[in-house]
């Protein structure tokens, strides 16, 4: 079951967790392909121990490009359907992936964006919902999508679109511009709420919220 | 008002300057590039060798002293310079990224030749990427610095 779905986990320093994150993955979906990016903490041996395919980064790339790297991975495998983007420390779960493959598959969707932002079981800070909300009104504004959590890592996407994606946007500012390249095509695409996982090693190893500025920045100075 | 000249005519230059250094690569603009600078070095030597020159020209545009126009027109010059030296860094990246994702997925496609299906149970990962990878045809050399406008995505 499910093996036609690739979940791609870009990997960066979570030795800690990525072996539980792969093994649980892997009890509902098989293929899991890790892209580990230079992390200096033994995480790829513990992802490869874990069942998954590990892609190594000689050096740190960032998340935008490990993606791309997952995708181009994905996309050698002749049976993947579908490409999950999952993280490594433990925020996603997969019932909130067959949620959205169910969807896709009752819908006719080519890519379902996980949103936070639908129920609200996920319990975000304040600050970060705000920092959040003014992200995807950005994205809204500057691309031709209405989204309601554009930053979101958890995406089902179709093969025919991974097809045509290529990130260029090595570091954060990649979940804009996944956006933006999915938006230009002409497919069907949908949001499904998903429960965002704030534990304390996440919350601890997460990005800063200054970030944002640099995502800004990085979309502004193309 | 004779600031505001000044003050259109620097903004509409600052605008044009890094508009033209955000749309355009190759090299009709990296000559644009190296002109400007010659021209700006050939206006340094004037200047040395005159200097109440920039006193006349900043009071032909406004301005009340001679440094303030080299103020802004250093300003100027920096502003181009850091946008062009972050694009060239930005073409530099993304080529090095190419070349870091080729070995990665090289080595993968090495690595698991052997098995056909399922993932690697050897836990090898963790070892460095061989320099052994078999030689690879290069990804276009462009020596020349700026990449063919068809390669990079607007
Ligand atoms: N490959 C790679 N993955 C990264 C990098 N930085 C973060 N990640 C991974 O991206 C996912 C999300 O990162 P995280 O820092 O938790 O971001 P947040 O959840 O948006 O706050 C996790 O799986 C990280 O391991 C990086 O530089 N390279
Ligand atoms: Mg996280």
């Amino acid at each position: 079951m499910n093996d036609d779905v690739w979940l791609v986990v870009p990997l960066y320093n979570e030795a800690e967790v990525i072996g539980d994150v792969v093994a649980q993955a892997r009890e509902t979906f098989p293929n899991v392909v890790c892209v580990d990016d230079g992390s200096r903490d033994g995480g790829a041996a513990a992802a490869a121990a874990a069942g998954a395919v590990v892609v190594q980064h000689p050096v740190n790339l960032g998340q935008g490009a490990a993606l791309q790297t997952g995708f181009e991975y994905a996309l050698t495998r002749p049976d993947m359907k579908w490409v999950v983007t999952f993280d490594a420390d433990g925020q996603h779960q997969t019932s909130d992936v067959l949620a959205m493959l169910e969807k896709a598959r009752a819908e006719d969707l080519a890519v379902v964006f996980g949103s936070r932002f639908l129920d609200d079981r996920t319990d975000a800070g304040v600050l970060k919902k705000l920092v959040l909300r003014m992200a995807v009104g950005y994205t809204n504004l500057t691309t031709h999508t209405r989204l309601t959590d554009a930053h979101n890592g958890l995406r089902l996407i179709s093969r025919e679109v991974v097809e045509q994606l290529e990130i260029t946007q090595n570091r954060m500012a990649h979940a804009s511009e996944l956006v933006q390249q999915i938006g230009a095509l002409d497919i069907r695409y949908a949001e499904s709420p998903v429960h965002i996982l704030y534990t304390d090693y996440s919350k601890a190893k997460g990005q800063s919220l200054w970030n944002a500025v640099n995502i800004l920045a990085e979309l502004i100075l193309r | 008002m004779n600031i505001v000249l000044i003050q259109v005519l620097l903004i509409v230059v600052v605008v044009v300057v890094a508009a033209r250094l955000f749309r355009s690569r190759g090299a009709r603009s990296q000559a644009v590039r190296r002109l400007g600078l010659m021209l700006f070095a050939a206006f340094a030597v004037v200047s040395i060798l005159f200097p109440n020159l920039w006193n006349r020209m900043a009071a032909v545009a406004g301005v009340r002293r001679g440094t303030d126009l080299v103020l802004y027109a250093l300003v100027v010059a920096f502003l181009s310079f850091t946008v062009t030296t972050y694009l060239r860094f930005r073409d530099f990246e993304a080529r090095y990224t190419r070349l870091a994702r080729r070995l990665a997925l090289d080595e993968v496609r090495a690595e698991s030749t052997p098995s056909q299906t399922g993932p690697t149970s050897s836990p090898t990962a963790g070892t460095t990427a061989s320099p052994t990878v078999p030689p690879r045809r290069d990804e276009g050399s462009n020596a020349g610095g700026d990449a063919p406008p068809a390669t990079e995505q607007a």
